[in-house]
Parts: structure tokens; sequence; C-alpha cells
């Protein structure tokens, strides 16, 4: 069984879902425009993640086998129902901006991924710490890639703050030039795929690095 | 596998989506006054942006009218008019238009005229309009469509009701004028159609 500490490790760096396993990119790519909505989306996934984990863990004794991937799709399903209906009541402002894509959590693959790879083999508290780690890593990824095209497409960081923590986060925007008049490129599709590729080959440098220090430089595989 | 499997594991299945609606119902049940409540205040919201609230005194949300479909209008089936009213006199109607021929697609609208065919004011609700080019038209991003105020079918001249590039009033935008030329046009039209059916508006 994985320890606590190669979990977290697995979510956060070594098998994050947006920069390893590439999953869930069409709301990724969609959504991180700016910094908030990368933001709510990412803890709606998250919270999807940590949810389905429990439940399919919860279940996975006594599931029949023939029928345990309409079943893990029932409860996802269920799962972000609840949380758009939530959503909905609570943050309506930010479900304008996000609603599309909250239904289509349910098809991002990194969530049946971990139901059917991870929380069906392992107990309760594992799962739920896989789906927190694996959550999160996402959750950081839509954030910094929703800052870089911030940034760079509009010259503003935590604009429309305000849409999810309430009207006093309004001080958060910060603007960095009022005669900044955007980089459209960023903002549009396409810079979200430089964005992520930016983000996928810093990921490898670091990677990189790391494994030098362990691995004695003459050991290292031939690079193609 | 026998008979009997197949049955256990379709009740199994049966089971879950029991349960799983269940859980979706119940809050469907708990939400749904809260979000009834949000959809109205923006709604009001975006109405009152084009009627400040102190010009009228009914319910403007309840006090709608269903008109059919109309090619003024860019509806392709019924759509609302909501009618604001002070002290049970017409004061203004605020139509949801379409401009349908937008750079990408469909441009929601609402489109306020007051009683006397002047424009109480114009706002966009939804589109896919280019971000930073064609997306001026939010009045987030300007104040291009406050221009519509108070003009009407008589100021400027029909004529007239275009963009400065096809030799109108209306500004274009700095390298997008494919969206501003559809939401003239279909401002526009919604002033023709108040013409033709004023009478039965309010």
């Amino acid at each position: 069984m994985a320890s606590k500490q190669e979990i977290s490790q697995n979510g956060l760096w070594t098998n994050n879902v947006a920069l390893v396993q590439l999953l869930g990119l069409c709301p990724l790519l969609a959504v991180t425009s700016t910094v908030v909505n990368g933001i709510g989306l990412g803890i709606a996934t998250l919270i999807t993640l940590v949810l389905s984990n429990t439940l399919v863990s919860l279940i996975r004794g006594f599931v029949r086998n023939e029928v345990r991937l309409p079943v893990f799709v029932l409860i996802i399903a269920s799962i972000v129902t609840i949380i758009e209906l939530t959503m909905k009541a609570m943050f309506y402002d930010l479900y304008l901006v996000l609603g599309i894509f909250i239904p289509l959590i349910v098809t991002n693959c990194a969530i049946i991924g971990r139901a059917e790879g991870f929380a069906s083999k392992n107990p309760v508290g594992i799962a739920a710490l896989d789906g927190f780690m694996m959550g999160l890593g996402f959750l950081i990824v839509l954030s910094l890639l929703g800052g870089m095209r911030e940034i760079i497409g509009f010259g503003t960081l935590f604009s429309h703050a305000d849409l999810m923590f309430g009207e006093p986060a309004k001080v958060l925007t910060i603007v960095f030039n009022d005669e900044y008049r955007g980089f459209l490129l960023a903002a549009l599709p396409p810079g979200a795929f430089f964005g992520l590729a930016l983000l996928i080959v810093a990921k490898n440098i670091i990677g990189a690095r790391k494994s030098e220090k362990v691995v004695p430089i003459e050991n290292l595989p031939e690079t193609a | 596998m026998s008979s009997r499997q197949i049955l256990l594991s379709g009740l199994f299945l049966s089971l879950f989506a029991v349960v799983g609606t269940s859980f979706v119902a119940v809050t469907e049940h708990n939400t749904r006054a809260a979000i009834a409540e949000n959809e109205r205040r923006v709604l009001l919201r975006n109405l009152h942006a084009l009627l400040s609230a102190e010009k009228l005194d009914n319910d403007i949300v309840t006090d709608t009218l269903l008109i059919p479909a109309s090619e003024l209008l860019g509806s392709e089936s019924e759509s609302v008019v909501y009618r604001a009213r002070l002290r049970g006199e017409p004061v203004a109607a605020i139509f949801n238009s379409i401009a349908p021929d937008g750079y990408s697609g469909k441009i929601h609208l609402l489109v306020g005229v007051y009683v006397d065919g002047k424009i109480a004011g114009v706002r966009a609700v939804k589109h896919a309009e280019t971000p930073g080019l064609g997306d001026a038209l939010e009045i987030k991003k300007s104040n291009w469509v406050l221009d519509f105020n108070g003009k009407s079918l008589d100021n400027p001249t029909r004529g007239a009701w275009l963009v400065k590039r096809d030799g109108g009033v209306f500004d274009q935008f700095t390298g997008a004028t494919i969206s501003p030329r559809a939401v003239v046009q279909a401002v526009k039209n919604t002033l023709i159609y108040y013409q033709q059916n004023a009478t039965t508006i309010f």
C-alpha cells in the first residue's frame, strides 16, 4: 500500500493530473482565463474527487464487479449535480461564469480514473487523501495557468474575486498597469495551450534537475 | 453468468440509482428557493441597469408578456417582454433581442424602449465575441452601448442606424466592425418592432 507521503507526492508532482496524466484538459483549457475561474473550477473538482474516492472506497467491498463502472459513474454524476445545485444556490455569479463547465466535471477522466484505479482498491482514509492530493494538484495547475494568462492577457490578477469570496474581496484585485491594452493571444484558447506547455516544460526541467542530484551524471540514460 | 447473478447485479445498480437520485432530489428541494431568488436578483439587476428603480413602481420581473417569434427581434421562439409602469401608466418595455449575425454567433441583448419610442438602454447579456475586440459591447469593457441611450428611429434617421464605417453615426471598435454592426442592426430592428406593435405591448 502506498504511504501517505507517496500519495501526496504522486498527486501534487510525480503523477499530476494536469501536467503528467494530461486529463481533464477540456475544462482546464477553457476556464483558466483568470485566476478566480481557475480556483473556482479547481475547488469544485477537488471536492468531487474527495467525495467520489471516499464513496467508491466505502462500497468497494460489496460492489459487484460487472456493474462497478456504471455505479462509479452514477456516484460521480450525483456528486457533481449536488455541487452544481449548491453552487447555484450559494455562488450564483460564479456559477454564471463557470456554469457550463461544472457538469463537464463528470466527464473529467481523472475522476473515474482515480475511482477505478485507486479508490476501489484502497481503504477509505487513503482513498480520500489520494482524491484530495490529486484534486489539489489539479487546482494548483488551474490557478497557475489562470494567473499566467490573466497577467499576460489582461494585466490584472484576482479580478472578479468578489464572485467567489464576496464583496470585501474586491480589494484583492491587482491592476499592474492601467494603460495595459492586454495581450489577446493569452486570453484566447491558444494561450491556454501555450501556457500549459510552458508549465509542463518547467515541471520537466525541475524534475530533471532533481534527478541529476541523485543519479551520477555518467549513469544518466542518453537523451534523444 | 447465471440469471441469478444478472438479477443481483441489476438490483444492485438500481439501488444505487435510487440512492443517488434521492440525494440529488433532496438537494434540489433544499436549494430551489435560493436558486429562484438568485435568478430573480440577477434578472432584476440587469433590468434595473436599463431602467433605474425610481422610474417604475411595478414588479417588472412578473409583469411580463409573451410575444411570438419575430424576425425583427431575432427570436426563433416566444420571447418575454418586461413591462415597467409607474402608478399604472406604462413607462417602458424591455425586450430580449437577438443579433443573429455576431462575429461568433448570436449576441443576446436586453433592449429597453420608452413608451415614446426612445431607447432607455441596451445591454449585452450573452455573447461569444472575441475577448479584447468584439467584447467591447459589454458595459464592463467599454461604455459603447451607452451611445444608444435616448436614440430613436427619428434620431438618427433610419438611414443612419449604421456604424460609421457604413456611413452611420455609431462608432465601431478598433479591429472589430462585425460585432457593433450586428448590435446596431438588432437595436434598430427592436425599435421597428416596437413601433409596429406598440399598442399590444402594454
